[in-house]
């Protein structure tokens, strides 16, 4: 594959007669400044992201926050594939918090017109401006790692060292460069059978011209994508040595616990902390505007001394409210506002007014938390006019970015520190800053470390939520039982576009969104509006579908003419699972299939009900087209996580309001789907050959409407409202017809 | 003064004897291997070994635990090898069967969680050493948030002595 991206392959001359050369998409000077800060001892990096030393060890710095998706290594294994690299003799290491490995620009560069791609606009409840703004960024998010930073611009620094490696060594032998070959880490010539490592080549490559248009490889001659290779961040992650960011340690440091405004949004009144301040340990009782921290030696002590502290919040025109008045404005502005266009197609309002048929639905969504298994916590060490920050981050530049601010100091004035983190989904994205900002002020006034750390209970009360969400729907059939019209009407906002869309080959089409605003802070949550939209969309397909007559699964094949891949991957996991042949007594299988994050995964879920009316999810069989495959079994880890991610919110997750703030507190009461609830899972990878797709997010979104389109067959009864526990199956109302 | 042993090793603390064995050993001891995850004994992450038996240390008084053999994921591999990390021989593995059945089967995701599941599935398959799976839903009631349930499954399973 012969790719232009002259642009990007940038050199500079250095100090000593070196040079530099580089993939990236920002300014070249910053290339330069690579090289001064990251290497010595006579390293040079042949690219942004490659370093060759001269005993021939190869590190790759891989600009993305490794959060269990496996990125380090697969990334690393797109850059060592295209060096045709030792795997053996591969160093991953996380490429600094600094601006010379923002990743802002390097997506931009790939986005299009519209400066701002598409899945960072969904990050968060932003505009495009003050994305813009932020400037630097080092985002993981939007399932993008692979897609973008690994299939861009890993590959093409490792295809462009190799080939100026390769020109190197036909130059020093004085033959030919393509009677040159390169395999794990040597240059060979093999008519004279001399060779040469990339370590005894890396001096002299500094001195070649850049080459200008490096050569990727074709899919196959990949010798290490494309292969199931062993995560590199997983033995420590078994022997405790793993570290994330609430793990920050050192003799002397404090540690903060904070009581945040109960009511989104309003300020502290006043404190009496004389109790608090009496405890052992306790240094110090911090005011916020929104809150009140205790300091002290422990995190313990902070803790316990917090619950001694005596603190009034403002009160506010949101201290009333409650889920179900939350609900009754939904509705409300459902019934009045025909909202904004998101898609229309032919004029669904008339079909539907003369159809022979229409059949109409109201489906909901509660608010979700993000519940990373790691608390909320940020270290952070003023000192000498300088900061030293320790967090778990899904975007390490922007959080130094913040902390810069909030501290009063110049972004290279902060150092972000190296951490795993212990989950992310959404949760530690930019603008969801509450931790960060509260951790920055307390550390300022005091010359130690300074950890603060949110409990259970307050990172659950003060999350930034996957959105509640209302969805309308109507659809208009024929005489002949065709559906011609497809209207849907939901709250917003919209945080993906394009989430609400069907692939389905329905003529006439009116989708719209109105003001879904409330008091609640949202944020991106795994898969974002998908989470949602697949649920409603892919559970009214299954309604119309019954409706018709038609079995849910032919019912899609046959609408989704124009869609070969859906087509595919529904057509692999429905047979893998077994559709239309005997199941086990009293079992069903439902089905969904949704796009998203440039993959399109399919799941047929097996359920039951037990003997007290519960759902039992057996089994679910997912096929997933995500182009192909770099990883195969971090691909089916990222398949098997998003499902009982979304598994946990259909079956449990919910987060409701009153008084104007969060009820639920800890796992007891948001719980998790645990080994007893998880059900088998079988994936299959579906090679289309098509572009790189993402994998962090896309398996989330079909589950939830395949395990209730499965109930439906099971029991007649038809979930429109999550989550399913709030539903009782124990007396089946019809058995469905199909 | 609260004293223990972690990992074979005698500490003697003066903390208050309410303080959660979790937070003895991570705040005062360093030792951040044990995981805080919920604080109120419902996740798993913070499960320790009290003299070989799974407990969730959240919400555990260093009182209770007086004078008690500790080990934490650190000491794991020379506890399972039946060592005493003290008097450490090089005989001692540097990980336990279940860590190495954890990186055979590519367990951790975000692995924030494993150190508590790793030390629950340990003690548990002492107990049972050949789990059906009744069983093992019965037995690992550790949240994973990343879902990694289903190679924790086989895992414990390729690790059953029949």
């Amino acid at each position: 594959m012969k790719v232009s991206r002259r642009r990007f392959i940038l050199s500079s001359a250095l100090v000593g007669g070196g040079i530099l050369i580089g993939y990236s998409a920002t300014r070249p000077s910053k290339h330069r400044l690579a090289n001064n800060e990251l290497a010595k001892n006579g390293e040079h990096y042949v690219t942004s992201f490659i370093k060759i030393d001269p005993d021939n060890q190869v590190t790759i710095y891989v600009p993305h926050a490794e959060m269990g998706q496996g990125v380090h290594t697969s990334l690393a294994m797109m850059a060592a594939d295209e060096l045709d690299a030792n795997w053996e003799m591969i160093n991953i290491e996380q490429a600094p918090a600094t601006d010379l490995f923002a990743n802002g620009d390097l997506v931009k560069g790939f986005a299009g017109e519209a400066g701002v791609p598409g899945f960072l606009m969904g990050l968060v409840n932003v505009s495009a401006t003050k994305i813009a703004e932020i400037g630097n960024l080092q985002i993981t998010g939007g399932s993008s790692s692979v897609r973008f930073t690994g299939d861009i611009a890993m590959r093409t620094a490792g295809a462009a060292a190799r080939q100026m490696l390769i020109e190197c060594a036909a130059q020093r032998w004085n033959v030919p460069v393509d009677e040159c070959t390169a395999s794990m880490s040597y240059v060979q010539h093999n008519i004279s059978g001399q060779s040469l490592s990339y370590g005894d080549l890396v001096s002299d490559a500094a001195l070649l011209e850049p080459t200008t248009e490096p050569t990727l490889k074709d899919r196959s001659q990949f010798n290490i994508m494309g292969k199931a290779i062993s995560r590199n961040d997983i033995p420590a992650k078994v022997d405790g040595t793993a570290p994330y960011g609430l793990d920050y340690h050192c003799e002397g440091m404090l540690y903060a616990a904070i009581r945040m405004a109960p009511v989104f949004g309003t300020k502290l009144v006043s404190v009496d902390a004389s109790a608090a301040l009496s405890r052992r340990g306790v240094k110090r009782v911090v005011e916020l505007e929104d809150s009140v921290a205790v300091v002290a030696d422990s995190y313990w002590r902070a803790k316990e001394a917090l619950k001694l502290v005596k603190a009034e919040f403002e009160t506010s025109e949101n201290d009333s409210i409650s889920s179900a008045d939350i609900a009754a404005r939904f509705d409300a502005e459902l019934a009045s506002s025909n909202g904004k266009e998101d898609f229309e197609q032919g004029n669904a309002d008339d079909y539907i007014a003369s159809a022979a048929d229409t059949i109409e639905a109201s489906y909901r969504v509660p608010y979700l938390s993000h519940a990373p298994m790691e608390p909320m916590n940020c270290t952070v060490h003023f000192h000498d006019g300088k900061a030293d920050l320790w967090t778990s981050t899904q975007d390490a530049l922007g959080i130094r970015g913040r902390v810069a601010k909030i501290g009063g100091l110049s972004e290279n004035d902060v150092t972000h520190h190296f951490s795993y983190v212990g989950g992310g989904f959404g949760r530690r994205l930019p603008f969801t800053w509450n931790v960060i900002d509260h951790a920055t002020l307390i550390a300022k006034e005091f010359d130690v470390p300074v950890k603060t750390v949110l409990s259970r209970e307050d990172d659950m009360q003060q999350d930034y939520y996957r959105p509640a969400v209302h969805s309308n729907f109507k659809a208009g059939f024929d005489s002949y039982g065709n559906v011609l019209a497809w209207h849907n009407r939901f709250t917003g906002p919209i945080q993906v576009a394009g989430a609400a869309f069907i692939p389905y080959a329905i003529e006439n089409q009116s989708i719209r969104v109105v003001d879904g605003e409330t008091h609640v802070p949202i944020a991106a949550w795994r898969s974002v509006d998908h989470s949602q939209q697949t649920f409603f969309t892919e559970s009214f397909v299954d309604e119309i579908a019954h409706r018709a007559g038609v079995n849910p699964y032919q019912f899609r094949m046959n609408l989704l003419q124009h869609h070969p891949r859906h087509r595919k991957v529904l057509e692999v996991a429905a047979k893998a699972a077994g559709y239309g042949q005997n199941l086990p007594e009293g079992h069903a299988l439902g089905l969904a299939v949704q796009e998203s994050f440039g993959s399109i995964c399919a799941e047929v879920a097996e359920v039951s009900i037990d003997d007290d009316g519960q759902p039992i999810v057996h089994k679910v069989t997912a096929a997933i087209d995500c182009g192909w495959a770099v990883n195969p079994d971090t691909v089916e880890a990222q398949v098997e996580s998003g499902i009982i991610f979304g598994l946990t919110a259909a079956l449990y997750g919910e987060i409701t309001i009153e008084n104007g703030r969060v009820v639920q507190n800890n796992f007891p009461d948001y719980e998790m789907v645990r080994m007893a609830d998880a059900p088998e899972i079988e994936v299959h990878i579906v090679e289309s050959g098509e572009a790189l797709g993402g994998l962090g997010e896309p398996a989330t979104p079909p589950i939830a409407a395949a395990v209730t389109n499965g109930l439906y067959i099971l029991t007649g009864q038809r979930v429109r409202d999550l989550p399913i526990r709030k539903h009782d199956f124990s007396k089946p109302a019809s058995l469905a017809a199909v | 003064m609260a004293k223990f042993k972690v990992n074979g090793v005698e500490h003697e603390l003066d903390i208050e004897p309410e303080m959660p064995l979790l937070w003895a050993i991570r705040d005062e001891l360093g030792m951040t291997g044990t995981k805080f995850g919920c604080g109120i004994a419902s996740c798993g992450a913070c499960t320790v070994h009290v003299n070989g038996s799974a407990v969730r240390s959240c919400v555990l008084p260093v009182s209770a635990i007086e004078g008690q053999n500790i080990t934490t994921i650190e000491g794991l591999a020379f506890a399972a090898a039946g060592a005493d990390s003290g008097t450490a021989t090089n005989s001692a593995p540097d990980i336990s069967a279940v860590q190495q059945a954890w990186i055979d089967h590519q367990v951790p995701q975000c692995g924030y969680c494993q150190s508590g599941m790793i030390m629950a599935v340990s003690s548990f398959l002492a107990n049972n050493p050949n789990p059906s799976d009744a069983d093992i839903d019965a037995g690992i009631t550790n949240v994973c948030r990343c879902g990694s349930y289903p190679r924790i499954r086989k895992a414990i399973h390729s690790l059953a002595i029949a």
